[in-house]
């Protein structure tokens, strides 16, 4: 049994007066000010902003298959250093995530690592190849309780297939997170098709490539009455579409990663390939409307796509390197500086956006739940007047490949627990 | 310490590096070599005479690195022909690794030719050596530029005002981009003339005007640059056909026809003859073929000397080195 912490002077969402918060026996035992530490362990946190444990829904994991770049074991403990109580590991690994086999070994590493907890993500066709389903139902069923399937890093671009895989998981109220990527439209693409890749000499991955499959699964989602989760949502368009689409009733969700929230395709300018990623970032324009869009409710979650690679694979000429960044220490700090400090979020709705409603679109259990008496302690602490400088080499994380690296963020995450048991901080 | 320690060294990566300044001294520069070279019995100068050049083509490309050889040659440099083709597609011995080999050998200059865009500012961030870009990917080649530019000023005696069109696939050109860039900056008007398939998006940003429409555009120019058409464009439908593309875009013989009379015709080399230009035209008169080839010669050595022939380089730019 974890030993009971009282956390002092804490602020539930930011909000009100400061109170103090006692874990015991794995849940929030009370809340309230002024309560006596007992036997409890104390941490003083005073006017630290309390969150429910965060919930991404993309993470590389990377193991099995690319150890080099990352583990479940040094993954979580990255997640657990950036405030995530439970992660979604995509299924992209070598051998891929497309059978009950590896989504158990990979659900059974993160349980042993204890750092957070680990949902595995089923592949929704055999080997990512986008050819035949893969038994979903058995890893629906498995311990691993699959409830979220992906292809993630390729895109299901076949629509027959895409529709039946929309279907078929509305048996287990499983969700198909689609990477949304036209692969006959980004032959060899290499960043945001515009004005800084026409200069660049890069091959262009055009925003209609994202924007149409967009628009052909909401429909589909429609037409089946299925539910849609969209992964990192990248472009203006994208967000109008999705925006219809909820208008129209129909029952889809989609992401926005960090670094789309803060990055634009002007950073691939000195041809350094820890910017190159999959979607690629975009231009100031779409910066704005992912933004919007997060504040509106139109993009329901920040996901990091945490995607660990080793230095060989990222320091090398840009069209050789491998696509992705590393996301899950800098996600809240990245959402406190885009979208709490400008005042499009409060710290409520950061937890919406970051806890709860992944939560529910991952069909997790036990997490995303408000901070109330009787529910389980996991929970975040944020020092909201802790700047730092994000280094690389102090990265959790086994790989370094952060686009954020020597800027300054304005908040830090101080302390995470999972089930009451502390899994990040010091003191 | 390696060859270039102790001074700063200055790359040439995009055409776009160089101010008015810079390029009219790369051009007088070379303009000064010619006559000089003329003149003396050897056919070398002394200049960089203990200093060593290393010509990095990952790609092949005989006729730029035969340029760049005969160019360091010429000013007395050790001339060093890495063999690196493929090593980067293979994953084997990576750029890094390659820059760091170099570093050991104390090249003072690393002339590089690479199938990616990039690649060149990439090594530039590894080596002390001056960097120069003989071509990467679809981004630039700006001594093909500087050369061109060059060979525009010996037949024509300026470059300011004048205007030149160039015509054919901008999209995958490195040769395009480094003109635009360079031909703006000495003050002459470019006009791109392409299918809308080979215009890259954002085109409208660059400081060059563009049309579809090669016939409109023909009479009103002063150069006409023609570049390579890639046969296997035709495969993923950038164009139906050549036969339908030299109808459209070739410069043949009745076109060429319609130029003024003081009018030039340039290719960049190696040609698609009967495709992108008519044998006759190619071959005729207003032709610069054969001149850009001999002036690449001389305006690559203008260029390593203004990069390594003192310890203070005269043009490009400055990259940090980690
Ligand atoms: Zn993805």
């Amino acid at each position: 049994m974890a030993e009971s912490w009282l956390l002092r002077g804490v602020l539930p969402y930011g909000e009100g007066a400061p109170v103090d918060v006692r874990l015991a026996d794995g849940r929030v035992a009370e809340l309230a000010p002024g309560l006596a530490p007992g036997s409890s362990r104390v941490l003083e946190a005073a006017g630290q902003v309390l969150l429910p444990g965060l919930v991404d829904l993309h993470t590389h994991l990377r193991e099995p298959g690319r150890e080099d770049a990352e583990t479940v074991e040094t993954g979580t403990r990255a997640a657990a250093a950036g405030g995530f109580t439970a992660v979604h590991a995509m299924a992209n690994t070598d051998p891929v995530a497309d059978n009950a086999g590896v989504v158990e070994q990979v659900w059974r590493l993160g349980r042993e690592a204890g750092h957070c907890d680990v949902a595995p993500v089923g592949a929704v066709t055999i080997g990512l190849r986008g050819e035949a389903l893969s038994e979903l139902g058995t890893m629906a069923d498995s311990a691993a309780r699959v409830r979220v399937f992906s292809d993630d890093g390729l895109c299901v671009s076949d629509a027959s297939l895409m529709r039946r895989a929309l279907e078929y998981v509305k048996a287990f109220d499983g969700v198909i997170a689609q990477h949304a990527q036209e692969p006959r439209l980004t032959v060899g693409a290499q960043m945001n098709e515009g004005v800084v890749s026409s200069r660049l000499g890069l091959t262009g991955w055009p925003s209609v490539a994202e924007e149409a499959v967009i628009a052909r699964d909401c429909l589909l989602a429609a037409h089946v009455r299925s539910r849609l989760h969209v992964c990192h949502v990248s472009t203006r368009g994208s967000v109008d579409i999705l925006r219809l689409a909820k208008a129209r009733g129909i029952d889809v969700t989609a992401e926005v990663t960090p670094h789309h929230l803060l990055l634009t395709d002007e950073a691939a300018c000195g041809y350094d390939a820890t910017f190159k990623v999959n979607p690629p970032l975009r231009t100031q324009d779409d910066v704005d409307a992912v933004r919007e869009g997060l504040a509106d409710g139109t993009l329901d979650v920040v996901a990091t796509d945490h995607a660990p690679h080793t230095s060989q694979d990222k320091e090398t000429e840009w069209g050789a390197a491998l696509p992705g960044m590393t996301g899950l220490e800098t996600a809240l700090a990245v959402v406190a500086e885009t979208m709490v400090l400008p005042g499009r979020l409060t710290w409520r709705q950061v937890a919406d956006r970051m806890s709860a409603r992944p939560a529910v679109i991952g069909r997790l259990e036990g997490h995303g739940r408000p901070l109330a008496v009787g529910e389980p302690a996991n929970l975040a602490l944020v020092d909201t007047g802790a700047a730092w400088t994000v280094d690389p080499a102090a990265s959790v994380s086994r790989s370094r490949n952060t686009p954020f690296a020597g800027r300054r963020l304005p908040v830090r995450v101080t302390a995470t627990f999972l089930r009451g048991a502390r899994t990040h901080g010091e003191g | 310490m390696s060859g270039a320690g102790g001074s700063t060294s200055r790359h040439l990566l995009s055409a776009g590096d160089l101010s008015r300044d810079e390029a009219l001294l790369v051009l007088d520069t070379a303009a000064e070599l010619e006559q000089v070279l003329a003149s003396s019995t050897v056919g070398k100068l002394p200049t960089l005479r203990g200093r060593t050049v290393v010509n990095l083509f990952f790609e092949d490309s005989t006729r730029t690195k035969t340029s760049f050889e005969l160019a360091a040659k010429r000013l007395s440099a050790d001339v060093i022909s890495f063999a690196a083709k493929g090593s980067s597609v293979s994953k084997g011995e990576s750029l890094k690794d390659t820059a760091l080999t170099l570093e050991a050998m104390g090249a003072d200059g690393i002339v590089i030719r690479h199938s990616w865009s990039g690649a060149p500012v990439n090594l530039a961030h590894h080596v002390r050596g001056a960097v120069v870009n003989a071509g990467d990917g679809t981004h630039e080649h700006p001594t093909q530029a500087l050369l061109d530019a060059y060979t525009v000023r010996q037949r024509l005696g300026r470059l300011e005002g004048l205007r030149v069109t160039i015509v054919g696939d901008v999209l995958h050109s490195r040769v395009a981009r480094s003109n635009v860039l360079l031909l703006h900056t000495l003050g002459a008007e470019v006009t791109l003339v392409a299918p809308p398939t080979l215009l890259p998006v954002g085109v409208e940003t660059w400081p060059c005007a563009v049309s579809y429409d090669l016939d409109a555009v023909l009479p009103k120019s002063d150069v006409v640059m023609m570049l390579r058409v890639q046969r296997e464009r035709m495969g993923v439908s950038y164009f139906p056909s050549s036969r339908e593309y030299s109808r459209r875009y070739g410069l043949d013989v009745r076109r060429a026809a319609v130029l003024g009379d003081d009018a030039i015709v340039m290719h960049p080399g190696p040609m698609n003859r009967g495709i992108e230009i008519a044998p006759e035209v190619a071959d005729g008169p207003r032709s610069t073929i054969v001149s850009q080839v001999a002036n690449g010669v001389t305006v690559r050595m203008a260029v390593l000397y203004l990069l390594l022939g003192s310890a203070e380089p005269a043009i490009g730019v400055e990259v940090t080195r980690g």
